[in-house]
């Protein structure tokens, strides 16, 4: 328990309050009144001030102690070779991130309605527009929305409004985790979702759209202009949650003819952190800006004539349409938004290549070498980019248990879908040394 | 101050780009290198910029010193909590072994983030009164669907089919009636009455058989407690609805009352202004869903459950299902949880204490000045009207835009919507009474300014980085990336 000045109740107050007890009693005299608790007349008596049993207040150094020894008993991407992916992967941050994000005008700042007094935001937010739209291909694209599932969910329900059509094909090789996402949305809206194996589809011309996910939830690439063409045919929409970091290598899904391109930012220097905050990357064409959900900054100029950003197109947004509106959203992910953007001002044009490489490079050369081993396959014979499948001789979630003896992190149990599948991720962080570590304790299991 | 050479700001990073600068240097390949994949699945071009490290760190410092922040400015936005942000919450988010975990790995290796995602549970729990607690939700809104979802899942579970509407006052955040809308509800307004509280005839007339719940911000988005809260809880439940509460005032009540005792039955809490996280220039947010024990079989999973000191993940028996990517904005939640221990029970009541009084210190002093639509004890926030300055030429925007010259970010404009000219201001508990009293007087200079030099409060802001910008440009002719060919 720590000790500080009381408040005008005898109580502990906090050191984020500058207020005095000198400096209360004064402005209370000022109202005419002798105690803050008569500020709170407005509350029904018998419900007024109740004791809440929350522990003791703690000090920074106890708080330094007690959070330092919750974080002592995960296990963290850093202290071993980890081979875990599915939606969240472990890619090189730049040491410059965190100290301009932790930036007192960044990290504390609104979100930038009084747009004089916010231009730094609003400028970061167009250049995130427009490395998104350069990434993927696209014409268009958003401030960020909450992470890659919920930007994905947002993009079915925006491709059922274009398209006035409420059925939606989910390609089975799109991640769990964003199909239950997109059935949650979808619940309330009187939207049929039906989950299809891409490679057999059958649309019909009340189908809003074809989902897909590139590279696939299994990590392989899969024909995409075949896909996207098939979303067409119908008159249905391609929407397509695409990895950010293969792009730097693979042909974007713009040059497909992809309607609307989401994804998760988190690659772009966004640390896993337990699964967020990332942000919702969200991209579409010029011709579907007015069904965009969320904030979009916009390059005009001020009286005297000099450049300047606004949040522009606003009568889409719920402050404005209420329930009308394209969506709820409202707070996104503005500070991962600027993350992702110095990250790819970083990597650069010839840094981002490097890592996709890198990832091919290293996924390919430990896919060739499990699949070496007796016992093992690879089931699926499609190209991939940083993650794949093994077929294992035993129980995945077996053989990582064994694998976290030797502090390896393995891949995902993903035998619900394949018999004995393992989904494993390999990117650059994963030096030859790891790669050879992990092969080596798959050997004992045959 | 201006800054030199290429410190400036105004070139964007591909106009700034230069062939064969590297931000970045990667390790060599240390794997024999691998067939590639055919050359049509692969791109040609990547245009992003090429720029050396230092020229990032600049550009990027450059732009956050044009913005006004916590950190740099009083920043009074009604409605959005603007107060301190401590710093040790953000290290505590940084440590290795909580920014850096996976959200699928084994929860045998990640027990102490799982323990403290338990706690925080209860926590939020406690301190609302509403004990089912889920933390997956990344925002307020996205709470808001959450909430709204589960009283849907609710009325279906009991058959009650026709509950389709759902009430909310005029009074109301945007995303009260856009979230009701996305949970397949119909929205009906609800009118405030002459003291700022739900007009309790008007709520009568509406709840019946198609109520399925109301929404109910606490204090009111007027800065008031509603006194008739006990009675619009005890209408909705009678005629068989459920009642909602946005959290997003939450900094006024703060161990003054339990929106449960109160008769709510599931909330939303806004981390990023109640619980001190950091807005971000706009998230992340966090949004978690507390509501009472019958609604827990529905909230969205996963929640955190602890079986002989073992954490694990679960999915509530009824659940409305996932409404985002993994288990919530962790790094958000773990900045929250250090708050509250910072605090305790006698620390949590001096946040809404201070919040409060700071509030009304600020109102009684600008009483007279600025018109009071409703001049009762205001919570943490209190709503002026510019309808004076108004008459005398300039609105409520011009004022607002005129405290950017004074050095104070602008209150919250033109909200609630009930209120002429609204200017919604929220001191908060952390700042000082030098500043208020000087953010006090400012104001009071500008109602002069009205009076005796209308133009130069109807040009502001002159001192900002920009002047007033062309926003209608910006919606007749979106402009919203930078390209080769539209480079000016």
């Amino acid at each position: 328990m720590s000790m500080t000045r009381p408040d005008t109740n005898g109580h502990f107050q906090s050191h984020y309050i500058p207020n005095t007890t000198d400096e209360q009693a004064e402005m209370l005299a000022t109202l005419g009144i002798d105690s803050i608790d008569r500020l709170f007349a407005d509350i029904p008596e018998e419900y007024r001030n109740p004791a809440l049993k929350l522990p003791a207040p703690l000090s920074e150094l106890e708080i330094q102690r007690e959070l330092g020894g919750m974080a002592a008993k995960n296990r963290s991407l850093g202290s071993g070779p980890s081979f875990l992916g599915a939606g969240s992967y472990n890619h090189f941050i730049p040491s410059i991130i965190k100290p301009l994000i932790t930036r007192g005008e960044f990290i504390t700042a609104y979100t930038p309605y009084q747009a004089e007094a916010s231009q730094g935001t609003l400028q970061v937010i167009y250049e995130f527009q427009t490395l998104i739209c350069n990434l993927y291909g696209m014409e268009v694209a958003n401030a960020g929305m909450y992470d890659g599932a919920t930007s994905l969910a947002e993009a079915v329900l925006m491709a059922c409004r274009v398209t006035k059509r409420e059925k939606v094909a989910l390609a089975d090789t799109v991640s769990p985790a964003y199909s239950a996402v997109i059935h949650t949305y979808c619940q309330s809206q009187d939207i049929a979702v039906e989950v299809v194996s891409p490679t057999n589809a059958i649309l019909d011309n009340e189908t809003a759209c074809l989902v897909l996910q590139y590279p696939n939830y299994f990590g392989n690439i899969e024909d995409m202009q075949g896909l996207i063409d098939l979303a067409h045919s119908n008159g249905g929409l391609a929407v397509v949650s695409t990895d950010p970091t293969a792009m730097g290598m693979f042909q974007t899904p713009g040059h497909y003819g992809a309607d609307i391109v989401t994804g998760d930012g988190q690659p772009l220097g966004i640390p896993s952190s337990y699964g967020g905050p990332y942000v919702g990357l969200f991209a579409t064409k010029q011709e579907y800006i007015r069904q965009m959900p969320s904030r979009l900054s916009g390059r005009t100029v001020d009286k005297n004539g000099k450049t300047g950003y606004v949040l522009t197109l606003q009568t889409r947004e719920q402050h404005i349409r209420r329930e009308r509106a394209t969506s709820n959203i409202c707070t996104n992910e503005a500070l991962y938004a600027l993350a992702s953007t110095i990250y790819l001002a970083a990597m650069g044009k010839q840094g981002l290549r490097q890592v996709a490489e890198l990832c091919y490079h290293k996924s390919h050369y430990a896919a060739t070498k499990i699949a070496e081993l007796p016992g093992y396959s690879l089931p699926i014979d499609s190209p991939f980019f940083q993650e794949f499948v093994i077929q294992c001789p035993v129980s995945p979630t077996d053989i990582n248990k064994k694998l976290m003896e030797e502090n390896i992190l393995g891949g995902l149990d993903v035998s619900e879908q394949i018999q004995n599948g393992m989904l494993l991720c390999v990117t650059e962080m994963s030096s030859q040394d790891d790669i050879t570590a992990l092969v080596a304790a798959l050997s004992e299991f045959k | 101050m201006r800054q030199g050479g290429n410190r400036q700001t105004e070139k964007l990073l591909l106009e700034r780009s230069v062939p064969g600068r590297v931000g970045t240097i990667l390790p060599d390949l240390d794997v024999p290198a691998q067939p590639l994949p055919d050359s049509t699945l692969l791109r040609d071009d990547l245009p992003l910029p090429e720029i050396s490290e230092p020229e990032v760190i600049q550009y990027f410092t450059g732009l956050s010193q044009l913005n006004f922040s916590i950190d740099t400015h009083f920043y009074p936005l009604g409605s959005c909590t603007m107060k301190y942000n401590p710093k040790i919450n953000d290290e505590m988010a940084f440590l290795p072994g909580l920014a850096g975990i996976h959200p699928m790995q084994p929860a045998e290796t990640s027990q102490g983030a799982l323990e403290l995602l338990y706690k925080l549970q209860g926590f939020l729990g406690e301190i609302t009164g509403l004990p089912a607690v889920g933390l997956s939700t990344l925002a307020g809104a996205h709470g808001e669907l959450g909430g709204m979802l589960m009283i849907r899942a609710h009325h279906l579970a009991n058959g009650d089919n026709g509950r389709t509407t759902v009430a909310i006052p005029d009074s109301a955040h945007g995303t009260n009636p856009a979230s009701a809308a996305m949970a397949g509800f119909d929205v009906v307004e609800l009118a405030s009455d002459s003291d700022g509280n739900v007009d309790l005839d008007a709520l009568r007339d509406v709840a019946g058989p198609n109520l399925a719940g109301v929404m109910i911000t606490l204090p009111s988005t007027l800065g008031l407690f509603d006194t008739n809260i006990v009675e619009v809880c005890k209408i909705v439940h009678e005629a068989g609805g459920l009642v909602y509460g946005d959290g997003a005032n939450m900094n006024a009540l703060l161990g003054r009352v339990k929106l449960g005792d109160l008769g709510f039955d599931v909330i939303h809490l806004n981390l990023h202004k109640t619980f001190s996280t950091p807005h971000g220039g706009g998230g992340p947010g966090a949004g978690p869903v507390c509501a009472t024990n019958q609604l827990e079989p529905y909230l969205a999973a996963p929640i955190i459950t602890e079986n002989s000191g073992k954490y694990q993940l679960s999915t509530p028996e009824k659940s409305i299902g996932k409404l985002s990517g993994f288990h919530g904005n962790f790094g958000v939640l773990v900045r929250a949880y250090t708050y509250i221990r910072t605090l305790g029970d006698a620390g949590i009541k001096s946040i809404s204490g201070n919040a409060v009084l700071n509030a009304n210190y600020m109102m009684h002093a600008l009483r007279g000045t600025y018109h009071l639509p409703y001049d009762r004890t205001c919570m943490h926030e209190a709503v002026f009207s510019a309808d004076l300055q108004k008459d005398r030429g300039s609105s409520g925007l011009e004022i607002a835009k005129r405290l950017l010259d004074y050095g104070f970010h602008a209150p919250t404009m033109y909200f609630p919507l009930i209120v002429h000219e609204a200017l919604m201001i929220e001191p908060t508990e952390s700042e000082t009474k030098e500043t208020i009293d000087l953010f006090i007087q400012a104001l009071i200079d500008i109602d002069r300014e009205v009076t005796e030099n209308t133009q130069l409060v109807n040009d502001a802001p002159h001192t900002t980085p920009v002047a007033r910008l062309d926003e209608a440009k910006a919606a007749r002719q979106p402009n919203l990336r930078w390209q080769p060919e539209a480079a000016d």
